[in-house]
């Protein structure tokens, strides 16, 4: 029989090839041509963990913990793993209400939707526990273990800085930062962020369908560990600084202390000031802003290198050392007083007097005719030019520019050149007498506590200075920048020094006329010099600084206290108080303590600053 | 019986050779797709590695035992088998367990049992029996209904479980249809029919039905040419029609439109059938069943449809169809799947060590996405050898089948090609994308007893029947 139809068998043939190779090419394409397959088969299965490296600790000078570390655990989500939840459970086990679930995991997706972020930050320890449970639940979430800034004692907030989540600037300038990583603010944190913050880890897990993590991928080759931060061992004294954060409460000002022979600072107050407790974990925006929000008080603004304050009185032995150096006088030169010289005002005291009398009385007549003498010195052609050397001998000493010290924000503050004059008055028209109260810290001179206390240092050191600095050593190697082992020697020879420290000395130790007697302290001998800043917005504001003991300073300090007037009243007994803390350890003037921490200047504070808010407002 | 030394010559060895490759490859690719750090051994038997062991041993037992018995026992009980398994598929829908809101198995204990695996070889040794002696006839109707009966009828007893994939498997028993001199206009028709059901599905019948009306005027048109005809002709309907609604609206007030367009349609062609008759107008007698036919398709696929399956069923189907994306279940298992495959790149990621296999983000990697397993794990390279596989495989059945001297060999050789080439195809174009899914095992790799069976009585049958080509077979 013949099969009219056997043909047909090769019809079916040609079906079976076509079919496979449009199966063949369709394979050719997805697993050769293209890799995007292979990326997402990655992305599935591969969870790239963060080992965040717990942050340095820092410790005071006696080796004290300042600032530690507390487990916080962050919530983590890759949307484009986020398939089939169950969205009321997981807000449920969460405790957030579904709006603020889908605001979050939106957010997630706009930065990005297979990369991880945060969805929410710092949950409980609690709600870790019972998530961790039902993790296997909810695909595309897990938790990442992270650490937080704990503080031993409430204090330094403005030393110490803060940490805070990276934003989007840093995100942008620094590629080293990812998403939701931490970065230390000011002070000490920021200013040595990179010894601090260690060096991040990633372990690489694969997990299956369920997010169940199922062991190491590449059995752990390819994971970098976690290196714990460089723990810090700064110059601070945690007992000082606490102590000096109490007797600055209710007043505004700042305190600075300085060990000479380091340049390490040992305290550094600013007032009013915060718990750094408060700027931690998830408080941590709100409380922030808050603080921002209080513009009478400024408890963020560190007025200790922010601050720019007319020195004052404080500035007498700047000059005299000055004009010792430049011989324009001698320490017996006297000048006599007359209730003033010219248009500058003095009180009431013997006349005439010697250098160590004219430190010991401030006496502004003297230092008047002595600023004089250097800007009229013959050995100069000119005011102006006898006036740039006296600026210069100022530079030396750290004004007018940054000390150079860890904090990045400090101000240099201001010391005009003689082209500032010649431009106001025109050149050649001015004479000593046109800037006579730059000779008692007054006029066109702007100075920092900081840099007050480093000039206090240098005084004590007779003649030099060692950048000041908060960090005494960094993790093993201990190294710390060389910056703050130059030693800065100024060109004043010591002698002259021991002329000025004489004077000081007798400002507190001295008989009638003392200025600052109320410093004096049992067996320790206490060098000082108070000082007035003027404010044009309110009461004057007190400043004192001092170093002791008189040989071999331990501290020198600068004490500012604003709108107290003169110096000697409220300055002077901080200083005298934080050098006895310092020193000995324990008070014997109790009832100056007491007396120091009862005082409450704040109303000081708002009355003068809401009288200039009202006078902005009307437009005056 | 037989000398069974006969039989072992006879039997193609290349075509037992490919089936041994086959089953282990799926075996090891079950493995691979089971494979967990608790069950390493591939011998655990509460694995469903091992208990593939035991379907592969036991498929072996059964493909000798196929071999042992007489050729002429197929060709005699071939409509015996064909009626028990018809029978067990009817009795499925009753007795059988529910899964996924679908009855296709048999649950005995811990024995599950998929009746529409042996009905295939069931169907294709009748096809084979029935055409026999009639191979030359395809071109008669009262050929090809019985014919097309024999196929439809276990395709529409697993439709009704539902399970479509198997519905479609039967179908593919047109090819042997085609093989045997079907005409191809059955094909196109058959075509059509497919897509009517389709726009029936999608579309609202009564406008459907409208458009069917006007190709039909418009074939009419095209036919005669004459405008006469024509006016008079829809008039007459639209008079009809109106009258009818008219009695609807006013008076019955119980038909609905579209039993109105019916009625009107039915007493039209009373209408039409004088003129019909009397000028022997033949080909406006075709137009005018084919609309009937149609008409009356769409209504009952309709009904069917909507009255027949229950909610989930529906659903069922309209996602298999592709008319509904499933995000929670298959759209989410293609998606993987092709990830799977894809992630093989040009050699795999070596065996055992693919992540998506290991970590499970395929479902039913073991059973219908087994493809996924050899994609990621041996790449294009081992996808392409399992692929020249099967080709090989198919086109010797064809060349076996073509070497026969008795129809029924022949034609039982093209079923079971038919039915390979449909499995093959649609499983690994689903796993990669290429064809909707459609839930069917991969013949010899995928992971079940019934399958596997299954597929082993439909080879070794035609085996049996080849190695015995030159015995007499009426």
């Amino acid at each position: 029989m013949k099969d009219a139809f056997v043909n047909r068998k090769y019809l079916v043939i040609g079906l079976v090839i076509i079919a496979a190779l449009a199966l063949i090419i369709r394979l050719f394409v997805i697993q050769v041509v293209k890799d995007t397959y292979r990326l997402s088969a990655d992305n599935n299965v591969l969870r790239y963990v963060t080992q965040y490296p717990a942050r340095g600790l820092i410790y005071d000078r006696k080796g004290k913990l300042v600032v530690f570390n507390q487990a916080a655990y962050d919530l983590m989500v890759v949307p484009a793993q986020t398939a089939k939840i169950d969205t009321l459970a997981i807000c449920d086990d969460l405790g957030i209400t579904i709006e603020v679930f889908r605001e979050r995991l939106k957010a997630a997706k706009n930065y990005s939707r297979r990369a991880p972020s945060v969805f929410l930050k710092q949950i409980s320890a609690e709600t870790y526990a019972k998530f961790q449970e039902k993790l296997f639940l909810y695909p595309g979430f897990y938790v990442q273990p992270r650490t937080l800034r704990k503080y031993s004692r409430p204090v330094a907030a403005h030393l110490l800085g803060y940490v805070s989540e990276v934003d989007e600037a840093i995100l942008k300038r620094d590629p080293y930062y990812k998403n939701g990583d931490y970065i230390g603010k000011l002070g000490i944190e920021e200013a040595y962020e990179k010894d601090l913050r260690g060096k991040r880890g990633v372990k690489i897990f694969m997990v299956d369908v369920y997010s169940r993590l199922k062991g190491s991928y590449a059995h752990g080759e390819m994971d970098t560990v976690a290196v714990h931060g460089s723990d810090i061992i700064s110059g601070l004294d945690l007992d000082l600084q606490e102590y000096g954060e109490k007797l600055m409460q209710n007043k505004t000002g700042s305190i600075v202390a300085i060990e000479p022979e380091s340049g390490e600072i040992l305290a550094l107050v600013s007032s009013p000031n915060y718990d750094p407790g408060l700027l931690v974990g998830r408080v941590r925006s709100e409380n922030f802003s808050r603080l921002q929000a209080d513009t009478i008080s400024k408890p963020l603004f560190n007025r200790a290198f922010m601050a720019s304050y007319p020195p004052g009185s404080t500035f007498k032995p700047i000059n005299g050392l000055i004009a010792l150096q430049e011989k324009v006088i001698v320490p017996s030169t006297k000048f006599s007083c007359n209730h003033g010289y010219l248009f500058v005002d003095c009180h009431t005291h013997p006349s005439p007097l010697d250098l160590e009398g004219g430190i010991m009385i401030s006496c502004n007549s003297y230092f008047c005719q002595t600023y004089r003498r250097i800007l009229e010195n013959p050995a100069y052609g000119s005011v102006a030019e006898a006036f740039e050397k006296w600026k210069s001998y100022l530079n030396e000493f750290g004004f007018g520019k940054k000390l150079g010290s860890e904090f990045v924000n400090e101000l240099p503050g201001l010391i005009p050149s003689s082209t500032y004059f010649d431009k106001y008055y025109g050149k050649g028209r001015w004479k000593a007498l046109t800037v006579i109260s730059m000779g008692i810290g007054q006029g066109e001179i702007g100075t920092t506590p900081l840099q007050m206390a480093n000039m206090t240092a240098a005084i004590a050191n007779r003649g030099y200075y060692y950048t000041p600095h908060i960090v005494k050593s960094i993790g093993s190697d201990h190294k710390i920048d060389p910056r703050f082992t130059v030693k800065h020697k100024i060109s004043i020879d010591s002698v002259n020094f021991e002329s000025i420290i004489k004077g000081m000395a007798a400002a507190v130790n001295g008989g009638a006329g003392a200025t600052a007697r109320i410093a004096a302290l049992d067996s320790i001998t206490v060098c000082g010099k108070t000082g007035t800043a003027q404010n044009p917005h309110g009461d004057d504001h007190a400043v004192f600084i001092a170093f002791a003991p008189r040989d071999h300073p331990k501290i020198a300090i600068a004490v500012y206290v604003e709108n107290s007037g003169f110096g000697a009243t409220y300055a002077a007994p901080v200083a005298s108080l934080m050098i006895e803390k310092y020193l000995r350890g324990k008070i014997t003037n109790k009832p100056m303590e007491q007396r120091m921490l009862e005082l409450n200047l704040l109303h000081k504070l708002t009355e003068p600053k809401i009288e200039k808010q009202r006078k902005y407002l009307e437009g005056d | 019986m037989r000398s069974s030394v006969n039989i072992l010559k006879g039997i193609d060895k290349t075509t037992v050779l490919i089936f041994l490759i086959m089953i282990v490859m799926g075996w090891f690719n079950i493995y691979a797709a089971v494979y967990n750090d608790e069950h390493k051994e591939i011998f655990d038997f509460t694995q469903r590695y091992g208990k593939q062991f035991i379907w592969i041993m036991a498929t072996i037992v059964l493909a000798v035992f196929i071999m042992i018995i007489d050729s002429r026992f197929y060709l005699f009980f071939a409509w015996v088998i064909y009626a028990i398994l018809m029978f067990l598929l009817l009795m499925v829908l009753i007795l059988g367990k529910d899964i996924n809101g679908a009855r296709s198995w048999f649950e005995f204990g811990p024995i599950s049992l998929q009746p529409s695996e042996f009905a295939k070889f069931g169907t294709a040794l009748a096809l084979a029996s029935f055409l026999n002696n009639r191979r030359n006839d395809l071109t008669k109707l009262k050929v090809i209904i019985p014919a097309v009966a024999i196929i439809l009828l276990p395709a529409l007893l697993t439709a009704i479980q539902p399970d479509l994939g198997s519905t479609i498997v039967f179908f593919s028993f047109f090819i042997v249809l085609f093989r045997e001199g079907m005409s191809p206009i059955i094909f196109v028709s058959g075509l059509l029919m497919v897509l009517l059901f389709f726009l029936t599905l999608l579309f609202n019948n009564l406008y459907l039905e409208i458009a069917l009306i006007a190709i039909a005027f418009l074939l009419v048109w095209f036919s005669t040419r004459k405008w006469k005809l024509l006016l008079t002709g829809l008039v007459l309907m639209l008079v009809i029609g109106g009258i009818i609604y008219a009695l609807d609206f006013y008076i019955i007030k119980s038909l609905g439109n579209e039993t109105v367009l019916v009625i009107t349609l039915l007493l039209s062609g009373i209408a039409y059938a004088y003129y019909f008759y009397s000028k022997k107008a033949v080909t406006l007698l075709v137009i005018y069943l084919f609309l009937a036919g149609s008409v009356l398709y769409v209504n009952s696929v309709d009904f069917a449809y909507n009255h027949m399956l229950k909610p989930h069923q529906r659903e069922r189907v309209e996602i298999m169809l592709g008319f509904k994306t499933d995000t929670h279940g298959t759209g989410y298992n293609v998606n993987q799947s092709i990830i799977s495959v894809g992630s093989g790149g040009f050699k795999g990621k070596g065996y055992l060590q693919g992540t998506q296999t290991k970590f499970k983000f395929v479902p039913a990697q073991s059973t219908d996405f087994i493809f996924c397993t050899v994609g990621e794990e041996w790449g294009f390279l081992g996808s392409f050898v399992v692929i020249g596989l099967y080709v090989f495989l198919l086109i010797r059945l064809i060349i076996l089948a073509e070497r026969q001297r008795s129809n029924f060999s022949r034609i039982y050789g093209y079923g079971v090609a038919s039915v390979l080439f449909t499995h093959f195809f649609i499983n690994i174009g689903m796993a990669i994308g290429l064809v909707p899914v459609i839930g069917i095992p991969l013949p010899f790799f995928s992971y079940g007893g019934s399958s596997l069976w299954g597929f082993t009585l439909l080879l070794f049958i035609f085996l049996r029947l080849d190695a015995g080509r030159t015995e007499y077979l009426a």
